[in-house]
Parts: structure tokens; sequence; C-alpha cells
């Protein structure tokens, strides 16, 4: 019997050099002629860890990392495919405190199958939720995700299940699934890790979407920088209509689903759900006006669910465990999980998977293990490039939706970038407006124009020219931009500059701040 | 003016894409794909092709950060700027990546090795800072890194 060894073929993975360590350790097996097989299975998350390279013993998997290629032969010459000891030695992997301290509902099968092999897909509870649905009524699967309490894990925290209501009840001779995968969110990484790690898991919660409001075909808008996702599930949709998950008659139910992915073209506004309508179509980007809404008059004027990756990939649960399993999870009005990825000058990175209600600083120092740097962390921005930075007077500040609204902040797509003291705050209110200038699609002008403007003013505080009156000028042009544009662009630039001038005012050459937006 | 190879290709591209729905973006990036760039003198076709008119390809193509209308050096380095990876010294990298190449965003050395360009994250905010070279990512990357694999790359 050949031994397993696991290399994750995850793209993070491969960009601090998977691939390598996996060609090393198959040469240097052959040389020492050992009987091994490399499995190259999803990652972890752990990201300061890889490349994690795992061994599987009778007691089960054993880690080692981080893993370079010249650590190579000294694992050999310890004998690490029989689990021995060596600096690199993690013990088992299920057991390490990280993993073992989070709730991995929609990431349950993370860095333990391999991505496209639908066989193990199947043998790790994979497509017990279909066959649920299968069994149900429409209604009975729409009503199923509202009592879950789900909500729009892409960053707007609507809920999933009037969305699909929505469109479930709207009358057309065709309903799409939009999947949105345009993960453009800076900080945020878990689409990426599902769709290369377990594209299944979101082809069957698309199937089931399908289910529940009568749509025959979904598409995938995926942003054109994941590369090796598209591979991935390009791969997987294949192995799915082979295997008749996908197609004109679903395990012989007489329902069809087809699904296609199609590639963004690096466009950040693309991730709007409107404006992604309307690149799908085949056009310019630009955001449409609101009602109708998508789910009445979407994709090619038809009703359309649009959910983002994580929300599509949380269905399966659902359907599998039933509403109850999942609303357990959480506090407040946010039920269940949201998976975190920490970002930035943090020790340890990576995908934490946490009931809602876990705070900042647990994230932060218990998870994150505080700034790589090892210098104080001064500012966290939580949920993307349009969400607010926060100072170390909120880290105490619970995961949930609505506390983070209370404090004039998001929790987006669950994003968290850190930043020790070096960072200048005035500097990134720039840059919040110069992106925004960048990727604005050009509709409304308060954020056309006005993301320019205030990169102009910033310069101006910067040089220290009349600085109280430039301040007072960005504030009356956040104030136009939040109130004047249609999307979240404009809407919400205004976050990162306004919470980084209230809480980091130094930065910006003033002491205090009199007036809090 | 297109070679005849490419024009041959623009062909099949436009033939392989036409009669999807919302075809345009498909069928760009096929040519892109192939061509390494959409030449502007092919508009004409696509927009025969699709029924529309030039100015909605030319509008098109313009929107999208990912499309080009020339041609690109024989490797695209892509720096991310975005916020994790300004948190990791992206921009000391950044500024160094320039200096090595001797160009600035959106140029190309004039050997013809590298185009540089920007790029606002690539999902790797794990390991950052990060670049991409081609279609593969890079993590971790310092000077030394990067110069090590400029210089791998330079003769390719």
């Amino acid at each position: 019997m050949s031994i397993k060894i696991f290399v994750p073929i995850d793209s993070a993975a491969l960009s601090l050099g998977a691939h390598e360590v996996a060609a090393t350790i198959s040469r240097e097996a052959h040389a020492r002629k050992l009987d091994i097989q490399i499995i190259r299975n999803s990652s972890r998350g752990l990201f300061w860890l890889e490349t994690l390279v795992e061994v599987e013993t009778s007691q089960g998997r054993i880690g080692f990392g981080p893993v370079n290629t010249n650590d190579v032969k000294s694992l050999f010459d310890a004998d690490f495919i029989n689990g021995s000891e060596h600096p690199l030695a993690l013990g088992l992997v299920s057991e390490l405190d990280w993993l073992k301290k989070q709730e991995r509902l929609t990431f349950a099968r993370m860095g333990i199958t391999e991505p496209t092999n639908i066989d193990q897909y199947e043998a790790h509870d994979g497509f017990q939720g279909l066959k649920n649905a299968l069994n149900l009524q429409p209604e009975a699967i729409v009503a199923t995700v509202t009592q879950s309490g789900l909500r729009g894990r892409g960053g707007a925290a609507f809920p999933t299940g009037i969305k699909w209501k929505t469109v479930l009840d709207a009358k057309a001779t065709q309903k799409y699934i939009v999947c949105n995968a345009d993960e453009g969110d800076s900080g945020t990484y878990s689409d990426r890790m599902i769709m290369e790690g377990d594209p299944f898991v979101l082809i069957e919660g698309m199937i089931i979407a399908g289910l529940a409001v009568g749509a025959t075909q979904g598409y995938i808008y995926l942003r054109s920088e994941y590369p090796h996702a598209l591979e991935t599930l390009n791969e997987a949709i294949y192995e799915a209509t082979k295997a008749q998950y996908l197609g004109e008659d679903i395990l012989k139910s007489g329902k069809a689903f087809h699904l296609e992915v199609r590639r963004a073209a690096g466009a950040y506004i693309c991730g709007e759900e409107t404006s992604l309508l309307e690149s799908l179509e085949g056009k310019r980007g630009l955001v449409r006006f609101k009602p109708p809404l998508p789910a009445i008059e979407g994709l090619f004027g038809k009703p359309t669910v649009v959910n983002n990756v994580i929300s599509l990939a949380t269905v399966p649960i659902i359907l599998a465990k039933g509403a109850k399993y999942y609303q357990d999870f959480g506090m407040g009005k946010s039920r269940g999980t949201l998976p975190i990825q920490l970002a930035g000058n943090l020790k340890r990175t990576g995908l934490v998977e946490k009931a809602f209600g876990i705070t900042l600083r647990e994230l932060l120092y218990d998870f994150g293990g505080g700034s790589l740097s090892g210098k104080p962390i001064k500012a966290v921005q939580v949920g993307g490039p349009l969400g607010a930075y926060l100072p170390e007077s909120q880290f105490d500040t619970p995961l949930d939706y609505e506390k983070f609204s209370e404090i004039f902040a998001v929790l987006g797509h669950g994003g968290i970038v850190a930043f020790d003291e070096t960072v200048n705050m005035a500097k990134m209110a720039r840059y919040a407006f110069n992106f925004c200038a960048i990727e604005s699609c050009g509709k409304c002008t308060p954020c056309r124009i006005g993301s320019t403007r205030g990169v102009e003013v910033i310069d101006h505080i910067m040089q220290g020219h009349d600085v109280n009156k430039h301040i007072a000028l960005v504030r009356d042009l956040a104030d136009t931009m939040l109130n004047g544009s249609l999307c979240a662009l404009g809407g919400m630039t205004p976050f990162p500059v306004l919470s980084a001038l209230n809480h980091f005012p130094k930065d910006f050459g003033v002491d205090a701040i009199d007036s809090k937006a | 003016m297109l070679s005849q190879q490419d024009q041959k290709i623009l062909e099949q591209c436009i033939k392989n894409h036409q009669h999807m729905s919302g075809a345009l973006l498909p069928l760009l990036h096929a040519i892109q794909d192939s061509l390494g760039y959409i030449p502007e003198e092919v508009y004409p076709n696509i927009a025969f092709a699709l029924n529309l008119s030039v100015a909605e390809v030319h509008g098109v193509v313009t929107f999208y950060h990912h499309f080009r209308t020339h041609q690109p050096g024989r490797h695209i380095l892509q720096i991310c700027r975005a916020e994790s990876c300004q948190a990791m010294g992206s921009e000391a990298l950044e500024a160094h990546i320039k200096k090595r190449l001797g160009i600035e965003f959106h140029e190309t050395t004039p050997d013809g090795a590298f185009t540089l360009e920007p790029i606002y994250c690539l999902g790797n905010c794990a390991c950052s800072p990060s670049v991409m070279i081609n279609e593969e990512v890079y993590g971790r990357v310092d000077n030394k890194k990067i110069d090590q694999l400029i210089s791998n790359l330079k003769s390719v």
C-alpha cells in the first residue's frame, strides 16, 4: 500500500510554491524507492503554514508546515512519511487549535478532499442537500432557506429566502440563477477557496436554487483574476454533468438545470448585481436603476436570483441538516456562520469560519496572533475597500450585521485587513477615493466626479493647506456621494474615508474631530 | 493589418461565440487569449457578427481593465495595489519593480519582455504582498524573490 501524501492545490498554496514542493517530494521518494501517492487536496486555509503537507497515518492526517522545497530532503531523512518527528511537524491536523476552535459548515470539506473528485464529494456528505430538495416542493425549499436565517454573504446581507421567494412567485417562461463570483473586495478570498477547493458545493447550491425558483439555467460570473478557479469549475461542471447532477434530467427527476461559467474582465463594479447582469448580457457594466429588482427583471429581462458564492455554497448544508441546525449558530439577526478571511499584517492569516458573535479582538489576536511585524495593530479594515477602518477601541465589537451598522461599519464579505502603526490613515482615505475614481462605472456624477475631487481635497489636507476648511469639504462631498449614488461604490466610499478621518484625525493634521459622521 | 493567420483565428473565434447569449465578453476573451490583445481594426467584424455598432464594441472593450488594444510584452507582470498588500509593503515593492524594469504602469520594457500593470486584489490576501505573472500568482513577494522571477523570465 502506498502512503498518501497531501499537497494543496489552492492557488494561495501554489503562490508559495506548492507545485514545486509536490514535485520535489515525488522526485525524492522515487530516488529513495519509496511507494507514495501524492494527492492534491484543497487548502485548510491556514495560510501561514502553506505549503502544508499532510501524511495519512493510522491515527489520522499528520501535518508538516510551512514546507519549502529545501525542507523536503530533511523530511524524508526524518522518515516523515511515517509521521515521525521533525521541526516542521504539527501533529494531527484535525487537532490543531486553529481548526478545532472553528465551526466549519460551509467549509466542512476544505483541505480534506480533492476538489474535482466527485466520489469524494459524495463520500463526505455531498449532494445530500440536493437529494432532500428533490423530494420537496419549491415552496418548501424556499421556506427552509428562509427559516435558516441565511443572509446574502456577498456583503449586502439581504435574506436569501426572501429573494428566492420573489423569483419563485414571478411568472416567466425562463428564470436564471446567477452566481456572483466577482470577488473583488480586497482582503477576501473565501469565494476563491470554495471554487478552487470544493466546487461541487457551489454547483449543488445552484442546482437547489434552480429547483427552488424554477430556473433551468445558471451562470457563474467569475472574475478574470482567478484562472485556477475557472479551470476547476469547468472540470467540476463536466463531472457533475457526467454524473447527471446537471443536465436535462437531474438524477432522473425530470427536472433540468444547466450551468455555465462566464469570465468577468477586471471591473470591480461588476460585483454590484445589476452591473454584473449588464456585463453578462455583453455590455458595459453600468449600474441599473432599481426597481425593477433583478428578482423581477434580471438577466435578459427575466426573473433572476443573484447570489454570492458563499450564500449558494451554504444552501446544501441547510437542506441536508435542516433550517434549525443552521439557525442555531449565530447571534441576533445574524444567523449561522461567516467565513472570515484574515489578511494583511497578521502572524496567522487564513480562513476562520465561525458563528456570528465572535469579536474582532478574538479574531485578530487569538486566531491572527497579532501583527506579523510585531508592531501594534493601529487599524483594521473590515468588509473590503468600501468598509470602515476600525481603531483599537472598537475591537470588541462582535461580528454581527446590526452591531457593525451601529458603529457605521459593515461586515461585507467578511474580509479583515490589519495594518500596523506605520500606516498613514490620510493616505488610506486618499486611496479609497482613488480606487472609487478608477472603478466608478460613471453613471452617477457624485461617484464619477466626486471621487476625483476627493483625491484632490485629501491631497490639500496632506499638504497642510487650510486643513479645517478641506475637512469640512470632505464631509460635504461624502454626504453627496452617500446620498447621490445609485450603488454601494459611490455610496460607501465615504465609509473608509470618514472612519479614517474620525478615528485617526492626527494623520490628517488635526488633533480632534468635532462632528462625527 | 492582421496577418492571414490572425484573420483566420479571429473568424474562428467569432464562429465559436456568435450564437451565445451575451456573446460579446466571451468573444473578446477568446480573441485576447488567442492574439494577446484586441486589435481595434477587428471591431467592425465583431460588430457585424453580433449585430452591434462599432461604438458599442469600443465602449465595452474600453470599459473593462482586462482588455487591451495593443500587443503586450511577452510577460505580463501585475502588482496588487489593494489594502492587504499595502499593509505588507507593496508600495515599496512596486517602486522596486518599476526601478528594476525602468517602466511605469501600462508600459512595456524596450526589449519587449515585460508589460507592467496594476491590479486590485488577486484574492491572495493571506499571503501579501502578491504579484501575478502571466496567469500565476506569487505570494509573500520581496525584492529578492521578484528579482529572481524577473531574471528567470527575461530571456524567455
